[in-house]
């Protein structure tokens, strides 16, 4: 099997490299009255690992929701896939694969039941769930356990496989490695090497640079709600201005 | 659109199946409100009689703020409400199944409350049809205002008592047609039920209209 086919995305349609994925200009975006984001400018092309990171409270987490289509730019121009956030938020919800701090797992489901409802709502077939669930390392015997049973780094697992299930064109991940064990950062790490690998775009924030310094071609540094660095890595380790 | 709100019914009853609070918990109180009303007022049979139905639909309207504060808490707990958003679910479809799953539990609920104020306080039903139809109908229009109730407080931070305070007074046209609908089911009261039950009807259609419409607006904003 090809390297990343089971994680690739779904329809690529704008996975061609270099085509412009997420275009941001002078994005304002408001958490209530606060601004969690004040003037972003922010290109990226498909294919692309980017890292985001900054301070607690930066703006790293609103950046993904903004590209994930859950917040609504208030001023300046945001396109995701060339889809307007203003008014194409719904179409652009479909393409991304957002890991949040959330799992997004009900309780009193089992495993098996919870991944089989996302498959459903988002349209993907059933029968991508157990592949997801074994990407992940999440034993068999775990599918029929109800959720609230499992520790917090297997509830991690399964929601990372809900992702990997609907195979998206973007992934948005926000601190991928929390709560997880080396075996589970490791299995992340190889699940964004073989979507970039497969034309998919990823996109992280994270604290932890040893690990995602590494994965990422490009780091975006996020302070106040603004970009206020954009560094590309170098073939030998070294980075340059973007 | 039924394929989503199916989907998403299944889902919240499997939930409360599994969970076992209708049965173990929400049944009993509810039992237990109603053997507490029938101590309360059995020193004077007549007035029991008489406040038998109102008696009966304060009992419903405090099950359905349980019931749905359970299906609000089920989607904000740990962020399904935005993945929902995200996999494309259609919020009118979220809507229809969230309020579908909770008339199910309520209407659970008042068949055990039927027995018991046939067992307790010895109301006799004298039109079984129109009594069934105001269960269905109020049932209905409580879940849809309910729920459409559920995601507005969504978002506040002590939505377990700012949603009683929402939901009782919208309610109250629901109280006051299910109750004399249901005065003349039991025959207690010389009313038109039927007519009573046409309002309950347009109330509840105006709330699920008013749902599908506007719960897409509420599962953005909050």
């Amino acid at each position: 099997m090809p390297r990343g086919s089971d994680v690739g995305p779904a329809v690529s349609t704008d996975s061609v490299p270099g085509v412009c994925v997420v275009r941001l200009n002078a994005v304002v975006a408001l958490l209530g009255r606060f601004p969690a984001l004040a003037g972003v400018d922010l290109d990226i092309s498909a294919g692309e690992v980017v890292l985001v990171q900054g301070p607690n409270g930066a703006g790293k987490s609103s950046l993904l929701r903004l590209c994930a289509g859950l917040l609504r730019p208030e001023s300046g121009r945001a396109e995701v896939f060339g889809l307007d956030l203003a008014t194409a938020r719904s179409a652009v919800r479909r393409r991304v694969g957002l890991l949040g701090h959330d799992t997004a797992l009900y309780d009193e489901l089992t495993v098996e039941e919870n991944l089989n409802f996302w498959a459903a709502a988002s349209r993907v077939d059933r029968s991508a769930a157990v592949p997801a669930l074994d990407r992940l390392g999440v034993s068999h015997r775990l599918h029929d356990v109800v959720v609230s049973k499992l520790s917090a780094g297997q509830r991690r697992r399964v929601a990372i496989a809900a992702v990997v299930m609907r195979r998206p064109e973007l992934w948005l991940l926000d601190e991928p490695h929390a709560g997880l064990d080396q075996s589970g950062r490791d299995l992340v790490d190889e699940l964004v090497i073989d979507a970039a690998a497969a034309g998919a775009t990823v996109i992280m924030a994270s604290h932890e640079l040893d690990r995602t310094l590494d994965l990422a071609g490009r780091t975006v540094v996020v302070a106040g709600g603004m970009v206020v660095a954009d560094r590309v890595q170098s073939g030998e380790g070294g980075i340059h201005a973007h | 659109m039924l394929t989503d709100a199916r989907l998403v019914a299944a889902k919240d009853l499997r939930i409360e199946l599994r969970s076992r609070v209708t049965v173990s918990q929400v049944v009993p109180f509810a039992g237990l409100v109603l053997v507490l009303f029938g101590f309360a007022l059995d020193a004077n049979r007549p007035t029991l009689d008489l406040a038998t139905s109102g008696l009966f639909w304060v009992t419903v309207l405090f099950v359905a703020i349980m019931a749905v504060q359970r299906s609000t808490a089920v989607e904000t707990t740990d962020g399904a409400r935005r993945a929902l958003l995200l996999a494309g679910v259609e919020p009118g479809a979220v809507f229809i199944g969230k309020a579908v799953a909770v008339a199910v539990q309520l209407l659970t609920v008042e068949v055990v409350l039927v027995g018991g104020i046939v067992v307790f306080y010895g109301a006799s039903i004298e039109e079984p049809f129109l009594l069934a139809s105001t269960c269905l109908v109020a049932t209905i229009g409580i879940a849809a205002t309910g729920t459409l109730l559920g995601a507005l407080v969504a978002g506040v931070r002590a939505r377990e008592t700012v949603l009683p305070i929402l939901m009782l007074p919208v309610l109250a046209p629901v109280l006051l047609g299910a109750t004399r609908a249901f005065d003349d089911a039991l025959g207690s009261v010389a009313v038109n039920g039927w007519s009573w039950l046409a309002m309950l009807t347009g109330f509840t259609a105006i709330n699920i209209a008013l749902g599908v419409l506007a719960y897409g607006v509420l599962l953005e904003e909050t």
